[in-house]
């Protein structure tokens, strides 16, 4: 049987960076307190104080932590993002998950040593483009877009000695991971420039009655009834009218969900879940952790013998955005 | 220690509320305050984010026993607000299972508002600030209940 793929599990602040070890997290993914990541939210992240702590408290326990510089430098401020760099080497991560080609390139040359592996926010959806950044920037592993067939991650696997690591569980972004630019069209401000989806300073959430709206810099997004479950309020999991029709034209608020394909995803040798939310508490990373970790030891007793347990599925239905979960493009007929 | 205990979800009934409107404010505004005084008091909060609280009004209203918390932050302190003079800057109504929920760290706040047993209103930046700050406390010992059953 091949090894049980890393659970890699997110930490938006110090308790979920414990919560994620003590529930059996293998690697914690956090970022710094600023726009070189893609979760730049108010009150969100790590000084590097907090980092080191983070980091002495992992490594005590025999995890890894990776951090995630996952935004596009800005123009004329390059030295910000590289800076990142150089202090993540400092602290002493065990990897650095980078999405710009250019960083890529400035960190492998000044810290040669330094494990590196290419963001989801990189787009890399072929082990042509994953084999590119290994031969240029010596990537030890890629972390997929949320758009491929099982039978496609498994292609590429084949073809690339770069370690594969794929979404387990967490909401679903719209199918166009690093290049989206939605947030900007409603507000200017978008994940791959400020680090932000629909950043809360443009988010309104009103309140009338038997209903409450949501606002993103004015655009009604959506209107939910008292009883209807609500999503975040970002543009591609709006209901919109469309020819007559409102409905959620773009996607709908809800959460990617691997559970009952694990066995699958052991067998074609993915090498990494990982667990989207760092914008999330504590308690949805202890809770999400331990039933991610309950699913993966359950393998070790044979795939054959593998089944979803029930308890597994409605714990991750009620942190679920939406509350609803989807096998995403994993199941898709398409080719 | 507290470590199977589970909060359920539950609503009290609705003529408690009808009660509980009618009673004084003061008695759980001044508990609130004073906590978040103490949790200042142990650097429990961090003290780079405190400032976008400054000159903030807060409401924090518990649907089910009709009983509602005004405060606000000015000068390095919680201070209690009895007869607020405008709407809140932020606003929080749950339920009071949610928020015993919240507080055990059981479930997390962007889940109870998914499923709409949460209600955020006001500045959502702010709302934001406040969620975080609250998620990245490193309490000192876990939160313990003064409930029945273990």
């Amino acid at each position: 049987m091949p090894s049980l793929p890393d659970l890699v599990c997110p930490a938006g602040s110090l308790p979920a960076l414990k919560a994620a070890v003590d529930h059996g997290a293998d690697a914690v993914y956090l970022g710094f307190k600023n726009d070189t990541n893609a979760r730049n939210f108010a009150g969100l992240n790590f000084d590097p104080k907090g980092m080191s702590d983070g980091i002495r408290y992992a490594h005590a326990k025999g995890r890894e932590v990776l951090l995630a510089i996952n935004t596009f430098p800005q123009a004329g401020r390059t030295a910000d993002w590289q800076r990142a760099v150089d202090n993540a080497v400092d602290l002493g991560v065990d990897a650095i998950i980078l999405a710009d080609i250019g960083l890529l390139d400035y960190a492998t040359r000044r810290h040669p040593q330094q494990r590196l592996h290419l963001s989801v926010q990189g787009s890399a959806t072929s082990y042509e483009a994953i084999n590119f950044c290994q031969r240029e920037f010596n990537i030890r592993r890629a972390v997929l877009p949320r758009v491929l067939t099982l039978a496609q991650v498994e292609n590429v696997i084949r073809n690339t000695s770069v370690e594969i690591e794929v979404f387990g569980f967490g909401s679903l972004c719209v199918m166009n991971e690093g290049r989206c630019w939605l947030s900007s069209y409603a507000c200017g401000e978008s994940p791959n420039t400020v680090g932000a989806c629909s950043p809360a300073k443009y988010v309104k959430w009103d309140k009338q009655p038997g209903a409450m709206e949501t606002r993103l810099n004015g655009i009604l997004i959506d209107r939910f009834g008292d009883r209807e479950p609500a999503g975040y309020p970002t543009l591609c999991k709006g209901r919109f009218e469309v020819r007559g029709d409102t409905y959620y034209a773009l996607e709908e608020p809800t959460s990617l969900n691997v559970l009952s394909i694990l066995p699958d995803i052991l067998k074609i040798g993915v090498r990494a879940i990982k667990v989207e939310g760092r914008q999330r508490s504590p308690t949805y990373v202890a809770q999400v952790t331990r039933t991610l970790r309950a699913a993966l030891d359950a393998l070790l007793a044979g795939s054959e013998r593998y089944q979803v347990r029930p308890a597994w599925q409605s714990e991750l239905a009620k942190v679920s955005e939406g509350s609803q979960a989807t096998l995403g493009a994993y199941n898709r007929p398409w080719r | 220690m507290i470590t199977n205990f589970v909060i359920p979800r539950f609503q009290l009934p609705g003529f408690i509320a009808g009660i509980g409107q009618k009673l004084p404010q003061w008695p759980h505004t001044l508990a609130l305050v004073g906590a978040l005084n103490a949790a200042l008091k142990f650097r429990l909060l961090p003290a780079d984010e405190l400032g976008a609280l400054e000159g903030k009004l807060f409401r924090v209203r518990v649907l089910d026993t009709g009983g509602e918390a005004n405060y606000s932050f000015s000068g390095g302190l919680f201070r209690p607000v009895l007869r607020p003079q405008r709407e809140p800057d932020l606003a929080f109504a749950a339920n009071l299972s949610a928020f015993l929920q919240l507080l055990a760290r059981q479930e997390d706040p962007d889940t109870l508002f998914f499923n709409r047993e949460l209600e955020i209103t006001g500045d959502t930046e702010l709302g934001l600030i406040v969620k975080n700050m609250l998620d990245a406390v490193e309490w000192p010992t876990p939160p313990r209940l003064p409930l029945p059953g273990r």
